[in-house]
């Protein structure tokens, strides 16, 4: 009897609680995000300012002059190439420092934090600082040159070299991020496996090579995923640095949509890039994890 | 074999400081920037400035318009983390704790804001906000703001919510507790550590937020400090001693921050990490 009042109460009280606690997050998710999503698919056959209603339907029109401008391909070269720096500069340096690092010691701890605060500067912040150190005429770069008597480029007027100037910006920002991961990951391997290979006289560099780097997999397919994710997201940065310039050398593939598309409130060409930004993390993200994380999940269960 | 440790612990030594040291310098080349002469900037951009000036940053300190643009920020920061917390804590609870039928579907359906970045969809959005009126306030920027923070948070905190012990439950059902008092009474207060992560984490986000502030808001009174900092950059142009003590001014709070809340912010980005 005393069951039966419980289950009942617990059952009304379950439909009001449903009825107050997920409509909000339905309702917000629906309206800024998920219709947004189809809206933008919607836009992108059309050529809208944004004005009344769209109305001229231009079917691929926009996808067309998309994929056909080289400024595009070049848009998404550059997002390629900061995943690829990141591949081989900036991961490896992160596991590096992690693996100096991953112990409990004092000094560890603050090195940690040191390298972590770079991660925590907004990104404007980031932009203008070294907007400061790569300018010819007072900054950092500028006296280093004066050291040999040289006159300094103005790296961020020069094609190529604005480029090259962004990417050392995104590994000094982004590596702490990947070092923390690394130290989370380097502190779950098991210190009794390490202990014991020690003992069966392993050397330092042995132990790193041969257990602790393949128990840390995972963490790594992690840290190359986020890295991905992170260059699909790049625009702060490139806004700030270069403005996409020097003749859109430096564009990554959200600051073309914000110049070509929101800057001048072409709708249907700036949804059209969204659309096209949108599949490529969707296949990103299904392929990544198709191939790498269940891997991992196999292997670590 | 002692020499062989104290040689790696040289090694060690080494590369870390000169790690440290590439980190930091361009932090500190900025700070000492603030206090220098023009002429100083030019030709010592490393060292302390012959000669200390505290205009740069007295103007800015002084000034009203420094104080706005934290005010704009805090207060968008602050009513999106609010939001956040409140919105996706009852999502995750429902997600956790309720039966019902398509919960399942529902809760992917909440967690596909993971898939894309938020660029994707800005312009649809950006029509959305203008057509509610919103356009130019601090709500077009706070309510697409927690719109994006909802899948990570509700990921985190039902993941949270569903591994708290289910005895407590079961006793407060026989105390005939209802589940909006569980909710208050129990769940939220055992779940300080993730609510701190996942509060942290909009606050961050807020705070640093550029292109939504870029994209939503035109008058410069409720400018959040990211797009002050880039009028004032466009209005002094080369300056750069003004510009550097500007944006030490504003770096200094969230490094501030940081060092208060490091515990959260890493936690939040490494349990991030593992479930998402």
């Amino acid at each position: 009897m005393i069951w039966k009042r419980i289950q009942g109460l617990s059952y009304s009280s379950n439909l009001t609680a449903l009825i107050i606690f997920l409509p909000p997050a339905l309702l917000l998710f629906t309206m800024f995000v998920i219709l947004p999503v189809g809206e933008a698919s919607f836009y992108s056959f059309f050529n809208w300012n944004g004005y009344g209603s769209p109305q001229k339907w231009i079917n691929l029109d926009n996808f067309v002059r998309v994929l056909s401008d080289p400024v595009f391909g070049h848009s998404l070269f550059n997002n390629l190439l900061v995943v690829l720096v990141s591949l081989c500069i900036q991961i490896p340096l992160a596991l590096w420092m992690a693996l100096l690092i991953s112990d409990r010691a004092r000094s560890s701890v603050i090195f940690r934090a040191i390298f972590f605060v770079p991660y925590i500067l907004a990104e404007v912040v980031a932009g203008l600082i070294w907007r400061y150190m790569y300018d010819g005429d007072y900054g950092v770069v500028a006296v280093i040159y004066s050291w040999f008597g040289q006159q300094a480029p103005h790296v961020l007027a020069r094609p190529g070299l604005a480029t090259a100037a962004l990417l050392v910006v995104v590994v000094w920002k982004y590596f702490g991020f990947h070092m923390a991961l690394f130290i989370a990951g380097r502190q779950n391997v098991p210190s009794d496996v390490i202990e014991s290979a020690r003992i069966d006289g392993g050397s330092r560099w042995q132990i790193t090579r041969h257990i602790v780097l393949p128990m840390m997999r995972p963490t790594i397919i992690l840290s190359v995923f986020f890295s991905i994710l992170g260059s699909l997201h790049l625009f702060d940065l490139v806004f700030v640095l270069t403005g996409g310039g020097p003749l859109n050398t430096s564009q990554s593939v959200v600051s073309y949509l914000y110049t070509f598309g929101i800057q001048r409130m072409r709708v249907g060409f700036g949804s059209a890039v969204g659309v096209i930004l949108f599949i490529i993390c969707v296949l990103v993200m299904v392929f990544y994890k198709r191939i790498f994380m269940r891997e991992t999940e196999a292997t670590s269960s | 074999m002692k020499k062989r440790i104290s040689l790696f612990s040289y090694y060690r030594w080494l590369v870390l400081f000169g790690a440290a040291g590439l980190c930091l310098l361009p932090m500190w080349a900025t700070v000492i920037g603030g206090f220098k002469t023009t002429g100083d900037l030019r030709t010592n951009a490393f060292g302390l400035p012959r000669q200390w000036i505290g205009d740069n940053y007295a103007s800015i300190l002084f000034g009203a318009r420094f104080w706005q643009m934290l005010w704009n920020s805090m207060v968008i920061a602050l009513f999106t983390v609010f939001f956040t917390l409140v919105v996706s804590s009852m999502a995750a609870f429902a997600l956790a704790h309720l039966r019902f039928a398509g919960k399942k579907w529902i809760a992917n359906y909440l967690t596909l804001g993971l898939t894309f970045p938020f660029a994707t969809a800005i312009l649809p959005v950006f029509l959305r906000v203008r057509d509610l009126g919103l356009l130019d306030s601090y709500w077009a920027v706070i309510l697409p703001q927690v719109t994006f923070n909802l899948s990570f948070s509700i990921v985190l905190l039902r993941g949270f919510f569903a591994e708290l012990p289910k005895e407590l439950f079961e006793a407060a059902f026989m105390d005939g507790c209802s589940y909006t008092k569980i909710f208050w009474r129990i769940t939220l207060p055992l779940s300080r550590p993730i609510i701190a992560t996942v509060g942290v984490l909009a606050l961050v986000g807020s705070w640093n937020n550029f292109l939504l502030p870029l994209v939503m808001i035109d008058s410069d009174q409720i400018y959040p400090w990211p797009l002050g900092i880039m009028q004032y950059q466009g209005q002094y142009g080369t300056d750069w001693g003004r510009v550097l003590a500007f944006v030490s001014l504003t770096m200094t709070p969230a490094i501030f921050f940081y060092l208060l809340a490091q515990k959260h912010i890493i936690a939040g980005l490494t349990s991030g990490a593992v479930k998402g």
